[in-house]
């Protein structure tokens, strides 16, 4: 598997809204964390939705957000955090995290 | 007159004959269409449709609980269990089919909590079929954005030195919380363990209680 990404490493989600089946939440897009670990390589759901092959297969990623970087009013502690899984695709490298 | 009295509205009486009143939305009836064409080509069974619902019915938060039982007892396998959790359920027999489970620990400094904002993504083959809040929009949208207040009206208060961690089960992955050992259950045999972790405690609504 060629895994764009390592752990630890900042990364950021494309700001996109393509139609269709999408599985990269709204609330998370153009947000910055770290990726947490790579869960492997998985058919697209974005082309498997419609009755394609999901080919090529794309890694996956947990990528670990601080709350209060994903919402600005956040309330609850300070080292609270959302994991989420995002496709290869939808990520880019990114400074910080 | 001698007919009307057959035809009066029956809406209240208890004897009235049962009719079948559901109106059919459109995907409920899409999938009765679909389901009975794959039948009639010889795809699957209408025995295997059964038996597969039957199956799907039967899972319940026992299995999960096997698991939070062992990886209370035995170290080893809680280690094998956070490394791979469909490996470390597929060890106990616990069958998890495609699932790719991830077990996340809860620590004296870690809460975890489990959603799915999406749909309804939830370790059925660990815990069975979701409670109907889980699949609410309401915990959907408020376990991501104020976990907090959620947890606290699930009667969980977790202090502000222990990160709240949720887990957004977007993809592939599915994920089932491996709760805190309470104190006072010292001795205590897996069988007695398993009990006090509930299902909502292996989604992290909730942590196990020992009641005196």
């Amino acid at each position: 598997m060629s895994a764009r990404f390592t752990p630890g490493q900042p990364v950021r989600v494309r700001r996109a809204d393509p139609p269709g089946h999408v599985r990269t939440p709204h609330y998370i897009r153009g947000k910055t964390g770290v990726v947490e670990r790579i869960c492997g390589e998985f058919a697209n759901p974005e082309s498997l939705a419609y009755g394609l092959s999901g080919e090529p297969v794309r890694p996956l990623y947990r990528v670990r957000f601080r709350q209060d970087a994903v919402w600005p009013d956040y309330v609850g502690a300070r080292n609270d955090t959302v994991d989420i899984e995002i496709y290869e695709h939808w990520l880019e490298p990114a400074e910080g995290g | 007159m001698h007919g009307d009295d057959l035809h009066h509205h029956h809406d209240e009486d208890p004897h009235a004959p049962i009719e079948n009143k559901d109106d059919l939305g459109h995907y409920a009836l899409m999938t009765l269409a679909v389901r009975d064409l794959l039948v009639e080509k010889g795809v699957f069974s209408a025995d295997d449709v059964r038996a597969t619902v039957e199956a799907m019915d039967a899972r319940s938060p026992a299995q999960g609980a096997r698991i939070v039982a062992r990886a209370w007892t035995d170290p080893n396998y809680k280690a094998r269990l956070l490394a791979d959790g469909s490996a470390g359920a597929k060890e106990l027999g616990i069958d998890v089919g495609p699932t790719h489970l991830v077990v996340v620990e809860n620590t004296d400094s870690v809460h975890n909590l489990i959603v799915c904002t999406l749909c309804s993504c939830y370790p059925r083959w660990v815990l069975g079929l979701p409670p109907d809040w889980y699949k609410s929009r309401s915990y959907r949208s408020r376990a991501v954005r104020e976990p907090r207040a959620v947890l606290a009206e699930f009667g969980t208060a977790v202090p502000d030195d222990v990160t709240v961690r949720v887990h957004d089960s977007t993809a592939d992955m599915r994920y089932l919380v491996l709760p805190r050992r309470p104190q006072g259950t010292e001795g205590w045999s897996e069988d007695q363990l398993a009990a006090i972790a509930t299902r909502d405690s292996m989604i992290g609504v909730t942590v196990p209680k020992v009641t005196a």
